[in-house]
């Protein structure tokens, strides 16, 4: 692919000042089983590729669903003319500094390859859950997925660049709703589709799969005559699956780049975050330490280069609860002056690159859980997203989760149901309190990160260690 | 050069329909498009350039089994054919292995569909100067999309749709300097420039009403106009647990009260699925033509949900063409008896929200909604515009708003198109009217 893409390169003959090629081919299968029958069973191919061109410092694109040779040279011709007709209206006329000369290759880590398992393999498993999630008639609902995506993506350009990286992907989810009367509930595991990894059936298929299903089905049903959650300002403990939403939400759409620049305003929103507050502003409690990490293995969002070829590399956004560097591509580093890291990525070969987060990770500290449990009188302990929302400036949210403990004398004591939470970001990361050790860090992801004009949903990864914060206005559910 | 879909589909579908074998059956869905994509910022350029996409997805059934794949239509006639032949070959290997579907629904209609809305748009080149011209002076951010966009489908059965449609869509906010702001929609099958003037003096007089600092309203419950296209963000949320058969069936809806009578919406509420105005395919993803119109809830009563035929075969229930994702398509909600003039005069003292943002269910069961005020939303107070204000956010239940709280609807509805390009454009949109609530739940 790399030499074809050279050779399409080497044929067109406008006067660009850069040009470059970003071909994708991704395999992908989908299976999902309601209440142990098959629901869908859906494999697809997705291939294209996009053209920047860069003319008086505008880029223009043009995209098209076809290695045909001759319709890359026709959308190589449109993002010509278009970023031509463009230039005299630029927002910032960039040079082929903010697209480097690389050459590499990134393969995914792999143990268990995704086409190990057969169709009816998957669909066995599958079923297999549902009918150990249906612990009762109170159930009304079980429901199993697992989607993989095989990925390969080529970029050339005229300065030189060729890379290759292999992604081997896996998402997995299972739940249960239960009813009973006006009562209803539902439990997963971890959430809508956090179990999101690069690798293979080794991700999902281990030792604990079966405990966890039955785990999760006992408490669906114990939230049917669990207590509400109560209204009151008190300690919250986050576990990993909760933090990931609230990394994902209040820490890394704010300091995304394009954001402050006013990029999405129109869509997205912008954010409460400066360019000024860049190496001045605390952000959080000095426990707080979030890096942006594409390295981390088998975390959903790794990789070793961005969508501009742009090497990965782990940085500090946050360090010490004071902001250091925002998540801008080099694009938006030379529009603000501000350290940013490798993160101009699209959503496939159709989409522009743009900021965007990939692995974004909150540093784990000393503590153990039990330590954190325990010296904790009264609070509340919520664990799997349920319900999210965030103002445009990224300062007011929501949050809701699926399941709630009481805290109670240092225990762990009854379930909750309905849990809410809401708070402002700065307030928030400020009362951070506590923070686990490595042994309660967990990784999870979403492949439905949205944003940009056009949309573009995106695979990102959150890792984080179980947390507390101080004085959280929590509640529950009903009107 | 524009590829020519419509006759490789229907190449791709007789190939397709030329190779089934003993019992088998399919259906043969498109997505298509051909778009031009300009983003600004600050009136300038931020990103520009086309994108020519077009895929379909296969669905092979045999003894009583399902599998699909999706694969490009690149508009290659050899190459598409040959992807079509290969996927039918890898399905029905997979036929074998997937388990039996009792609830399988095979295509048998004999509908068959043809709509073309031709446009006039403006070329490519021409995007960046006709847009950004007029708007110099403003901080003006936004997206213009448009092309052809096309739906198809064929089926075993015989039935057979397209619905191509040539659309744009520029969809904008206009900022103050103190980051307030005016959000905009221009949407149609021809670019006119006296439309767009038109709209843009709009906004501008509306910037105006900006110009004070805004101001900050403590949390509590507030009298609250909810203009149109803050009403349509709510009515997207009957899409999701809302008005589905299956949701509803699967303790899964937020109008799971109200279908039992254990809660009620307002008599003066009533949502309904209409495609009179073809800006949507009728055709579902089984090729079935949903009816022109369909009431869901009439005054306030849940008359129907939107009923798949994979739902209606599991649960007994009688088809009405609903998609498989049984969300509404072309919804719109019957006016009032509000004058939208006398907005403000009914309203008296309280908020008036032009938009909302990010609005998720906060407890789904008891149709519990969260969300944001964003762009133009004010305070006001005996009819007069006060200040605008700074962003709060709700959480309210539709038993409320839509329900016991719901004062009335203005006499007018307005089109608020579906602007999305996730994967690829949106078509449609939703016809609401603007709408007068008692004491709506504001909590940060």
């Amino acid at each position: 692919m790399i030499s074809n893409l050279h050779q399409i390169l080497s044929t067109l003959d406008f006067p660009a000042d850069w040009v470059g090629l970003r071909a994708l081919r991704e395999s992908s299968t989908y299976r999902e089983l309601r209440d142990g029958l098959p629901e869908v069973n859906h494999r697809s191919v997705d291939a294209g590729v996009m053209v920047e061109v860069m003319v008086q410092g505008q880029l223009g694109y043009g995209a098209v669903n076809s290695f045909d040779p001759a319709r890359i040279r026709e959308a190589a011709q449109q993002a010509y003319a278009q970023a031509n007709a463009a230039s005299q209206w630029a927002i910032h006329a960039i040079t082929p500094s903010v697209r480097p000369k690389v050459v590499g290759h990134y393969a995914s880590p792999l143990v268990k390859p995704l086409n190990a398992l057969s169709p009816g393999e998957i669909n066995e498993i599958l079923a297999r859950i549902c009918k150990l999630l249906k612990q009762s008639d109170a159930i009304v609902r079980t429901s199993a997925l697992a989607t993989t995506q095989e990925i390969d993506t080529w970029f050339v350009s005229s300065n030189g660049s060729e890379v290759h990286q292999q992604f081997s992907l896996i998402e997995t989810y299972y739940g249960a709703i239960a009813q009973e009367g006006a009562q209803v509930q539902k439990r997963s595991n971890n959430g809508m589709l956090a179990h999101c990894y690069q690798g293979g059936w080794e991700m999902f298929l281990d030792d604990t799969l079966w405990q966890r299903v039955e785990q999760i089905g006992a408490q669906t049903l114990a939230l049917l005559t669990a207590e509400e959650c109560p209204t009151e300002r008190t300690t919250l403990v986050l576990a990993p699956d909760q933090m990931m939403l609230q990394i994902h939400e209040s820490v890394g759409h704010p300091l995304e780049l394009d954001r402050i620049l006013g990029d999405e305003r129109n869509y997205a929103g912008g954010s409460f975050v400066t360019l000024a507050d860049f190496g001045n502003l605390s952000y959080g409690s000095e426990l707080m330490n979030i890096t942006f990490n594409p390295t981390v293995a088998g975390e959903f969002a790794s990789y070793g280069f961005d969508d501009i070829g742009n090497p990965a590399t782990r940085e500090y956004l946050i360090k010490d609860g004071v902001l250091q560097r925002g998540l801008g591509s080099l694009e938006s580093q030379t529009r603000t002056n501000v350290p940013g890291v490798a993160c101009a990525r699209a959503s496939s070969w159709n989409r522009p690159p743009i900021d965007r987060m990939a692995n974004l990770n909150l540093e784990p500290g000393t503590e153990p859980a039990a330590a954190i449990i325990g010296d904790i009188e009264h609070g509340v302990y919520m664990e799997a997203n349920r319900s999210w929302s965030i103002d445009d400036q990224r300062y007011k949210f929501q949050f809701g989760c699926e399941y709630a403990q009481r805290i109670e004398n240092g225990t762990l004591t009854k379930p909750l149901r309905n849990p809410n939470y809401r708070g402002t970001t700065p307030e928030f990361w400020h009362s951070l309190v506590r923070i686990g050790a490595a042994d309660t860090w967990e990784m999870y992801g979403t492949p439905y990160c949205g944003k940009g004009e056009p949309n573009q949903a995106i695979r990102v990864g959150h890792g984080s260690p179980l947390c507390a914060f101080d004085g959280i206005e929590v509640f529950g559910g009903g009107a | 050069m524009q590829q020519d879909w419509e006759s490789g589909f229907e190449q791709v579908a007789g190939a397709i329909a030329h190779s089934l074998q003993n019992d088998e059956q399919f259906t043969l869905s498109l997505v298509g498009e051909h778009s031009q994509f300009m983003r600004v910022n600050h009136a300038r350029v931020r990103q520009i350039g086309s994108v020519e996409d077009c895929s379909v997805t296969l669905q092979l059934m045999g003894n009583q089994r399902t599998v699909s794949q999706g694969f490009s239509l690149t508009g290659d006639a050899a190459l598409d054919q040959q992807a079509a032949q290969a996927a039918v070959e890898e399905l029905r290997q997979e036929l074998g292995q997937v388990p039996a579907d009792p609830y399988q629904v095979v295509p048998s209609g004999s509908a068959i569909s043809r709509e073309v809305y031709p446009g006039e748009l403006l070329p490519a080149e021409a995007v960046a100067a006709t847009v950004l011209e007029p708007v110099q002076g403003l901080d003006f951010t936004g997206l213009y999309a448009g092309g052809q966009v096309v739906r198809g489908y064929a089926d075993s059965a015989g039935q057979r749709h397209w619905f191509a449609t040539d659309t744009f869509a520029l969809d904008y906010s206009i900022f103050t300097a103190d980051g307030q702001a005016v959000k905009g929609a221009l949407a149609g099958n021809t670019w006119d420039g006296d439309t767009y003037a038109a709209k843009l003096a709009e906004s501008t007089l509306q910037l105006d009403r900006l110009a004070q600092p805004p101001k900050s309203i403590p949390r509590g419950s507030y009298r609250t106009y909810l203009a149109p296209a803050a009403i349509a963000d709510i009515i997207a949320m009957f899409s999701w647990g809302g008005v589905s058969e299956a949701a509803l069936q699967q303790g899964d809806s937020a109008l799971a009260l109200l279908q039992r009578g254990e809660k009620q919406l307002s008599p003066k509420f009533t949502l309904e699925e209409n495609f009179s105005r073809g800006a949507v395919p009728r055709f579902n993803d089984l090729g079935e033509i949903a009816p022109i119109q369909l009431p869901l809830i009439q005054q306030g009563k849940l008359v129907n949900t939107l009923v798949s035929s994979r739902t209606a075969k599991e649960y007994g229930k009688e088809s009405n063409g609903a998609s498989s994702g049984e969300g509404p398509r072309s919804p719109v909600v019957h006016p009032g008896h509000l004058d939208p003039a006398q907005a403000l005069h009914a309203l008296d003292t309280g908020l008036y929200l032009s938009n909302l943002h990010y609005l998720n269910w906060s407890d789904r069961p008891t149709g519990r909604i969260t969300g944001m005020t964003r762009y133009a939303c004010f305070w006001v107070e005996h009819g007069e515009i006060v200040a605008p204000i700074e962003n709060l956010r709700f959480d309210e239940s539709l038993y409320h708003c839509l329900g016991d709280r719901l004062v009335d609807l203005t006499t007018t509805v307005e089109f608020i198109p579906e602007v999305g390009t996730y994967g690829h454009r949106s078509v449609g949109g939703s016809w609401v009217p603007g709408c007068l609530v008692d004491d709506f739940t504001y909590t940060l």
